[in-house]
């Protein structure tokens, strides 16, 4: 009898267990329990694809709740794992109805999910059609809602130092507009580190994800823009790499004059160079308006930041400007239900629309968008300044060609090989080689 | 009792047998349906026959990640074993302190894999650093890395076992070989090792099949840099199913290649080594 009882309290015990373990599984917390109910007008789930803002769209999130009582989720990917994320998102019951692409080829794989967006409200907002992603029929997929600037961030107060010098190649930051003079200076610069109390005149090159885009996607960027440009197309299935020998020599100017040895490079990471740049350890930094988050509160003053065109040697290149454009569109699932779209299209259009949604967008976002309705409310970030100056100056901004390169495949061999040409273990042809060749046979792989 | 347990019998199973299908049988039906398909997410998914197959051998990625893999588990293999049965005979010899030693060399084996692999891939770093390198330099040293870091986790395990098989040698086998005046390398090699066969084959075996699946630790210690060249077969099939666009289904072939490469191979062992088991 005794243990009839027990073998029953095992039993019981194990079903409870198990039930338990069942029982957590609804494990995402939506920000639901507004004021108002909210069963019947749908919820919003946005992948958001920017980690450095994670806090912050929560926040916003909350911040509609509590307004509307409509819930929104929102989820980050980590760094680099957006696709690989949102992929596995996507097979859930409980899909994202707002995630994004990150341009024409991201849009690729995903239109088949992504809803008409033309006859929203926000759309109707956008400045121009260039900021929408549209199909071949004219559906409007994406819309861009951030326009990011990057260039060479550099400190200003270094750079006074520096010119302060005896036998300074400059006298004013100003001088600096092609990319002899660039060298010039880095060199110099480099070579009087002792005297300027930095480890090196460029930031690590870090070839680590969480750094490798800045050279295999931004910096290849400039040879793709100007390759175009010369040729008047605005994308290729074969590329010719007329530019190549530019994109070297920045490249080896990066790697020369740099706070670390080539062989460290490929363990060196984002937060490194931002580190460096913050500590004022390093001078030029090569990233864009989004880095104003890592980089402020620390040695360096608002005040102090610049923000330098890419030069890479190019004819004419003393007019060119920073290199401006999006990479990031948002797109509305089509396959989620019809109340969620519409609730997902309330909400992008109050973020962008509404004064609470534009203020938060200004203050904690910092974003420059493309929306009419947020032209007065631009964000006091020094590296936004610094790229509508230039704007202003009637430079000629460069394009962000780089949406159209092939595939994520064809920018780990780019990087790759970037890599291994500067550790030393591979030559600068297997840099050509991976840019050329793999432009066309990752051209021919997507569009089969 | 007889009674009692067929009484039970379905309470017992169910439960696990639940878990078993929905965790292992669907989603490997689920798996070898879609490395037939092309797709983005595995619930909207397109029949397009073997042409994923023939995709996997255009991928030098896979070939060099399998020959990578290969070499790892053999050398991994003949490492973890060899230190651990050579730990196992000193922590039998009844030296002071042995409980400790146990103790501290089985540890590295409750720390998961993906902590470990951060942990030495700052103290490898941490060392190259002198040499001003690093760990993803170079594949022999993303190789040499992950070497160390199984020795490091699995010999205490491994030694678990060997000192298991050891313990259970009847004194007097070795007494008598002892008398026969047998050297104690012969000792070693014709009554304990004989004697603790069961244990190689448990131990070959698991050491065998964890080098082949390795993932957490490859992830972690090197992410498969440089160009993918550090990169094990399930790494390799994780970055094309995740990291490619439009190879999600190859990705899924490639991992069910992976998935009859390891049966066979395991297979194969088992019957080798259980062969030289004797019967006591």
């Amino acid at each position: 009898m005794k243990r009839k009882l027990v073998s029953l309290m095992l039993v019981a015990a194990m079903a409870v267990s198990m039930l338990a373990g069942c029982g957590n599984s609804n494990g995402k917390t939506s920000n639901s329990g507004g004021k108002k109910d909210a069963s019947s007008e749908g919820t919003v789930y946005f992948l958001n694809f920017k980690p450095e803002q994670a806090d912050q769209w929560k926040e916003l999130a909350e911040k509609y709740t509590d307004e509307t009582g409509v819930p929104v989720t929102v989820e980050t990917a980590a760094s680099g794992t957006y696709e690989s994320t949102l992929k596995s998102e996507m097979a859930k019951d409980e899909a994202p109805t707002l995630f994004q692409v990150n341009g024409p080829v991201g849009l690729a794989s995903w239109k088949d999910y992504c809803y008409d967006l033309k006859d929203s409200d926000l759309y109707s907002q956008l400045k121009s059609d260039d900021f929408a992603l549209k199909s071949d029929d004219g559906q409007v997929l994406g819309i861009a809602y951030v326009i990011e600037t990057y260039g060479i961030i550099y400190n200003k107060a270094l750079v006074a130092d520096y010119c302060a010098l005896d036998g300074a190649k400059i006298s004013d930051a100003s001088e600096i507009n092609s990319f002899d003079k660039l060298k010039e200076v880095a060199d110099d610069m480099q070579a009087r580190k002792d005297e300027l109390g930095i480890n090196g005149a460029f930031t690590s090159a870090g070839m680590d994800s969480s750094s490798d885009w800045r050279f295999k996607t931004h910096l290849a960027n400039l040879p793709i823009y100007y390759e175009y440009k010369a040729d008047g197309i605005e994308s290729t299935d074969a590329i010719k790499g007329t530019y190549l020998d530019n994109y070297k020599n920045i490249w080896d100017l990066y790697i020369t004059d740099s706070t670390i040895e080539p062989t460290m490079l490929s363990s060196a990471t984002g937060e490194d160079a931002a580190a460096e740049f913050a500590m004022g350890e390093a001078v030029f930094y090569q990233n864009g308006t989004w880095a104003y988050n890592d980089i402020k509160d620390n040695e360096v003053d608002d005040d102090d930041m610049g923000m330098l065109p890419i030069y890479i040697g190019v004819d004419g290149e003393e007019n060119q400007g920073l290199c401006t454009g999006s990479e990031n569109y948002w797109c509305v699932n089509k396959k989620a239900s019809e109340e969620d779209i519409k609730a997902t299209l309330d909400f992008i259009n109050w973020v962008m629309t509404s004064d609470e949604g534009c203020e938060f967008v200004r203050d904690e976002l910092q974003f420059v968008t493309p929306f009419k309705s947020m032209d007065d409310y631009l964000p006091e970030n020094p590296l936004v300044k610094a790229a509508n100056e230039y704007v202003d100056d009637g430079k000629e901004s460069v394009a962000w060609c780089f949406t159209t390169m092939p595939s994520e495949e064809w920018k780990n061999g780019v990087g790759s090989a970037l890599l291994e040409y500067a550790q030393g273990t591979g030559n600068w042809d297997a840099v050509k080689t991976a840019f050329v060749d793999g432009w066309a046979s990752e051209y021919a792989a997507a569009n089969k | 009792m007889q009674k009692s347990i067929k009484k039970y019998f379905p309470i017992f199973a169910l439960p696990t047998l639940v878990a078993f299908t929905i965790g292992f049988l669907v989603p490997f039906i689920m798996g070898i349906y879609l490395s037939f398909c092309k797709f983005t997410t595995v619930t909207d998914a397109k029949f397009v026959g073997i042409s994923n197959y023939l995709k996997i051998f255009t991928d030098k990625t896979f070939i060099h990640a399998l020959w990578y893999t290969a070499l790892f588990t053999i050398v991994s293999v003949v490492l973890i074993n060899v230190l651990a049965f050579a730990i196992a005979m000193l922590l039998t010899k009844g030296i002071s302190g042995t409980n400790v030693f146990r103790t501290v060399f089985f540890m590295p084996n409750l720390i998961g894999g993906i902590v470990l692999g951060y942990t030495w891939q700052l103290l490898l770093n941490g060392i190259l650093a002198h040499f001003q390198k690093t760990l993803t330099y170079s594949s022999t040293y993303g190789f040499w890395g992950l070497v160390i870091l199984m020795c490091w986790q699995q010999i205490g395990y491994m030694m678990i076992i060997y000192i298991a098989g050891i313990q259970n040698i009847p004194g007097e086998l070795i007494e008598a070989a002892k008398i026969d005046g047998a050297t104690s390398g012969q000792i070693l090699k014709n009554v304990t090792i004989p004697m603790v066969m069961p244990s190689i084959t448990i131990c070959t075996f698991l050491t065998l099949t964890n080098g082949f699946k390795l993932f957490d630790q490859n992830l972690a210690l090197t992410n498969g840099e440089p160009s993918n060249m550090s990169e094990l077969l399930a790494l390799n099939i994780f970055n094309t199913f995740y990291g490619r666009t439009g190879w999600e289904g190859v990705g899924q072939a490639k991992a069910v290649i992976f998935f009859i490469l390891v049966a066979i191979i395991a297979v194969i062992q088992m019957r080798l080594t259980r062969d030289k088991e004797v019967q006591q």
